[in-house]
């Protein structure tokens, strides 16, 4: 698996984790602190350069928490 | 120094709080009710004579050595049965009682041979010892028939059985049953043909015997001894340290003669292990002096070219001067290393000090990356702390024990033959597990309650169908979890483990488990006065692995089962210093203790100590290495004792990031498979040449003690030191103590921690502090770890793993461990383990096997999307159709070029667990074997060239 698929599957699998909760704007934070948190910057680069390119095999709580670490970023 | 043999009290210590007053001899003594008068008598300095007693086993009573008067008593009673009693008055020595021991004395020596000076147990004989002690000078019997002329047993590899001395006192068979729990041994016949029979009077390693070695302690004559001390004769003096193999971390006393390692004796005291031991830690410490060590530093430019052997100091400037121009070329996070968890604390700690302070980022993982970095995430994020709850002791209070994805008898051995009285005293027991562990049904005396069968991958579904009858069913401990825990995250995961999809009839379809038996479990599980869960890696080594790791820390808050003793989420680690490995700070996003690297107070804390500008975010973990160095902008690595190229998975992917990078650098006692793609290799010391500590699973700081001279002259933490500072980074430690120091210092569950301390009390369970100065066994009795103090429930959604099955991969593959072996096998495979397991085998069910013409001692193909490799194929039913099982001890099974890079989607850890595969007969090696085996055959001997020249 390429570098940038394995990144997509990455935030995918987190966001099935939060998606469990009803609340999706909580979800979606969810996920952006774990990749936040855990993800090491030229990582974060990358998929937030992969959404802003549209963002073609990530999941919609994946896309939603991507815009907020984009945002983030822009700070 | 000396021997400093412990002193054996006869009889087991008596728990009791009540205490009673009695006379022996004319002195007064005091002992808690229960306790023997054999024991209450050594309490005071009187050694009463003894054979059949000894203090590791219940009292047996039959050589009658011991035997006493009791004033206003009947008889002669054995003072290892008697129970004291307030206002006895015993007499231990007396004429009359002298008789009857000479007598007794007589009687056994009439039928042992005389040949005590050329005894392997001279000096360390008991019968010898008792012989002196009753004052024996002749024997007046001359015997027609003795056992003189019994035959030996040489057939296991570390000990003799000479049946011509043994006096058949049972103690090892009682050691086998009470201690061990194999009941493999027992006694044969009856009167004169009395025995010690190992199973039906089969040779050792044709029984059931698992060779842990507690019959051997429990001899007291040379009929079971050591073959290393009939070779090598009586060590000379003993130091305690702490075995290297599994995370049970058990104490041992090493018994040395010179700088030799005579024997490794499990220590009595030690609070681990309570003086028993597994055949690894025993027995299989030959490895450390094996003539594979590698002695001498060696640099090369290629991985196709020789090693050339230098001094320590060109080698450490060649590597240092190495990751200077990789990072002044690339940049600052070009480079990264790895730690161990079979390295010790401190040496942990200067790894990700120099990664860290150094190298300037924080490029640091470990080998808990792919085991137990989903209970790191899970435990912490519930609970607050990264760490089990309980100590191992506290299973002896569990009325059910629910073992998940963990197979104690054999990775854990020394904590499952605990785990195993507590069983056969009564406790019940729960296995979920797709294979049928020896707990399930193997084990003398035991047999699981309920074996929730899951098919591989169904973990999460399973929890959760267990925690929707807690729920629904109303056996949650609401008390418990309202004032204890988070009430919003209770009831909203109330809401959510409600619903009807949860329940075990709607599950049953994903897990295979009969919903009666969820059912059953669950209600087994919730109304346990005292339930306990432990686990493994068959929790955490999923897409899932922290869900279900919070599943199981939502299970126990929803029930009460916490903060007591005989409760508790257990996660049994794999390796040593797992757990010490996680504490140190090993992980790329956190410091020592846990903290996030982007806590400005924390790192401000660092920085401060460290005197260095300390990088707030976080860096690579081991599989994104790889991948950065196939990207190339990962190129550097500094790998201190793991051996990622045999155990992480998806093995092409790791092989062709290795040798993307411009220099690795391994620090290891051997060659290992990672080490033949590296560029520097720096010797490394066995847990025999260093000081330091290791932390257990129990979370124990025990001491590691160096008790032979390193044999490439430097322990590992001076190697690291000296690599810092040719790095430009100073280090200027003269002792692990003063790491340890350090640790304590900037580290809040470790400031009460230090060399002095766990000196005093032999070892120190962390949290230790100012609140606990003596160490925590048991975490969270009055509060949880959260900044809040309060647990936190967490939605736990089954979602199912990627790795699917199909027509063409229609089974699927699982991995887990055996007794003898270790992990890699670097260690065990360089010793006489291999007699119980030469080489990891395919387990496939009949039916499954029968469709693909495989009998056992095929060639079985096992292809997954990832690879192909070949493995001997043994027909079991422990496995259920459609699931196939390996170990993976040896590099050339290749059992990580099949597994996949699916992973847990919090921490990474990889999906060992779930590999879709197909099997079939072939007739030779994989390719990839082949190819593997002719390169690394070329790496030896790139080896040898070097060796030949330096």
């Amino acid at each position: 698996m390429n570098k940038i698929d394995n990144l997509i599957k990455m935030a995918n699998d987190i966001s099935n984790f939060f998606n469990a909760d009803p609340d999706k704007e909580l979800a979606a934070d969810g996920v952006a602190k774990h990749i936040m948190r855990g993800w090491e910057p030229r990582m974060r680069h990358d998929i937030i350069n992969h959404y802003q390119q549209g963002g073609s095999g990530l999941s919609d709580l994946a896309k939603m928490a991507i815009a907020k670490l984009s945002e983030q970023a822009k700070v | 120094m000396s021997i400093n043999k412990e002193q054996d009290f006869g009889t087991p210590a008596s728990a009791a709080s009540q205490t009673v007053a009695l006379e022996i001899d004319g002195f007064t003594v005091t002992a808690p009710v229960g306790t023997s008068i054999m024991r209450a008598a050594a309490s005071i300095g009187i050694d009463i004579p003894k054979l059949c007693a000894t203090d590791s086993i219940e009292p047996f009573g039959s050589c009658r050595l011991c035997v006493v008067q009791i004033e206003g008593g009947r008889g002669m009673p054995a003072s290892c049965t008697t129970p004291v009693a307030e206002g006895l008055k015993v007499c231990t020595q007396n004429p009359r009682l002298a008789d009857v021991r000479r007598g007794i004395m007589e009687l056994y020596i009439s039928d042992h041979p005389l040949d005590c000076l050329t005894c392997s147990a001279n000096g360390d004989c008991e019968l010898q010892d008792m012989a002196g002690a009753v004052g024996l000078r002749e024997v007046r019997y001359n015997p027609v028939e003795t056992h003189l002329q019994a035959v030996k047993d040489e057939s296991n590899p570390y000990f003799s059985f000479d049946p011509s001395k043994c006096i058949v006192c049972s103690r090892c068979v009682r050691a086998c049953e009470e201690t061990q729990g194999t009941f493999a041994l027992t006694l044969d016949g009856r009167g004169f043909d009395s025995k010690v029979s190992p199973s039906q009077n089969q040779a050792f390693m044709d029984s059931e015997c698992v060779s842990c070695g507690a019959c051997v302690q429990a001899c007291p004559t040379a009929t079971l001894m050591e073959k290393s001390v009939i070779d090598h004769g009586q060590p000379e003096h003993a130091i305690v340290t702490t075995c290297a193999y599994c995370g049970v971390g058990c104490s041992f006393r090493a018994e040395m003669k010179g700088e030799q390692v005579i024997r490794m004796v499990p220590h009595k005291d030690g609070k681990a292990n309570h003086g028993h031991s597994c055949v690894k830690g025993r027995f299989a410490f030959g490895y450390a002096t094996h003539k594979d060590r590698i002695t001498k530093p060696m640099i090369r430019a290629s991985i196709k070219d020789a090693w050339q052997e230098v001094s320590w100091e060109e080698a450490i400037n060649h590597a240092a001067s190495e990751f200077n121009r990789i990072q002044a070329k690339y940049g600052k996070d070009s480079i990264g290393g790895i730690t161990s968890s079979r390295c010790t604390n401190e040496e942990t700690y200067l790894v990700q000090k120099l990664i860290r302070a150094g190298f300037g980022n924080n490029n640091v993982d470990t080998c808990a990356r792919v085991c137990h970095s989903p209970t790191g995430y899970g435990l912490k994020q519930t609970f607050g702390e990264s760490s089990g709850t309980q100590d191992f002791d506290s299973v002896m209070q569990s009325d059910v024990i629910m073992v998940i994805g963990a197979n104690p008898t054999d990775g854990h051995p020394v904590f499952g033959s605990m785990m195993k009285k507590r069983l056969r005293q009564g406790a019940k027991l729960i296995v979920i597990d797709p294979r049928e562990i020896d707990l399930v049904s193997n084990s003398p005396h035991i047999k699981a309650d309920f074996h929730l069968k899951l098919r591989p991958s169904t973990n999460v579904a399973v929890i959760n169908a267990l925690a929707h009858v807690v729920i629904t069913e109303n056996l949650a401990d609401d008390a418990f979890a309202l004032e204890r825990c988070d009430v919003a995250s209770f009831e909203k995961w109330k809401t959510f483990i409600a619903q009807d999809y949860h329940s075990p009839e709607n599950s049953e379809a994903i897990t295979g488990v009969p919903a009666a038996d969820i059912r059953a479990a669950a209600r087994l599980y919730a109304t346990a006065n005292n339930g306990a869960i432990y686990y493994g890696l068959g929790v955490t080594e999923h897409s899932q692995g922290s869900t279900m790791v919070i599943g199981i820390a939502n299970l126990a808050m929803a029930t009460g089962n916490l903060g007591r003793d005989g409760v508790g989420v257990n996660p049994l680690r794999g390796q040593n210093n797992v757990q010490g490995s996680c504490d140190m700070g090993s992980f790329p996003h956190e410091y020592p203790g846990y903290r996030h690297v982007s806590d400005s107070d924390t790192r401000n804390l660092f920085q401060q100590a460290w005197q260095a500008e300390l990088s707030p975010e976080p860096g690579l973990r081991i599989p994104n290495m790889f991948d950065a160095a196939m990207d190339k902008t990962f190129l550097g690595l500094y790998v201190e004792g793991e051996d990622i190229a045999q155990s992480d998975p998806d093995t092409q992917h790791v092989l062709a990031a290795l040798r993307a990078m411009e220099c690795v650098v391994v620090q290891d006692i051997f060659l290992n498979e990672t080490a033949k793609f590296a560029h520097v290799f720096l010797p490394g010391a066995s847990f025999l040449e260093k000081n330091g500590t290791f932390t257990n699973a129990e979370r124990r700081i025990s001491p590691v003690r160096k008790v032979m001279t390193p044999l490439a002259g430097y322990q590992d933490w001076e190697v690291t030191q000296m690599l810092s500072n040719a790095m430009g980074y100073p280090m200027n430690y003269s002792h692990p103590s003063e790491i340890m120091a350090e640790i304590a210092s900037l580290t809040p569950s470790f400031q009460g921690v230090s060399y002095e301390k766990i000196d005093e009390l032999g070892s120190i369970q962390w949290p230790c502090n100012e609140q606990t100065p003596s160490g925590t066994p048991i975490m969270h009795r009055e509060t949880f770890m959260r900044d809040n103090g309060k647990g936190l429930f967490m939605l736990t959604e089954f979602v199912p793993t990627a790795e699917r099955t199909n027509q063409k991969f229609p089974l699927i593959l699982t991995t887990g461990r055996i007794l003898s072996q270790y992990n890699v096998g670097a260690q065990t495979r360089r010793t006489a383990n291999n007699a119980w397991h030469s080489e990891d085998r395919l387990e496939i069910h009949p039916h499954d096997a029968e469709d693909r013409g495989l009998k056992t001692g095929d060639w079985a193909g096992i292809k997954s999307r990832a690879g192909e490799t070949v493995l001997r194929a043994l027909i079991s039913e422990r496995v259920q159709p459609g699931v196939v099982y390996t170990t993976f001890h040896f590099p050339e099974s290749g059992a990580n070029v099949i597994t996949t890079d699916n992973s847990d989607w919090a921490t990474n850890c990889p999906e060992y667990k779930v590999t879709a595969v197909q099997v079939s007969k072939v007739s030779q090696p994989s390719e990839w074997q082949q190819e593997y085996h002719k390169f690394s055959e070329n790496q030896l001997e790139l080896l040898e060239q070097g060796m030949a020249n330096g």
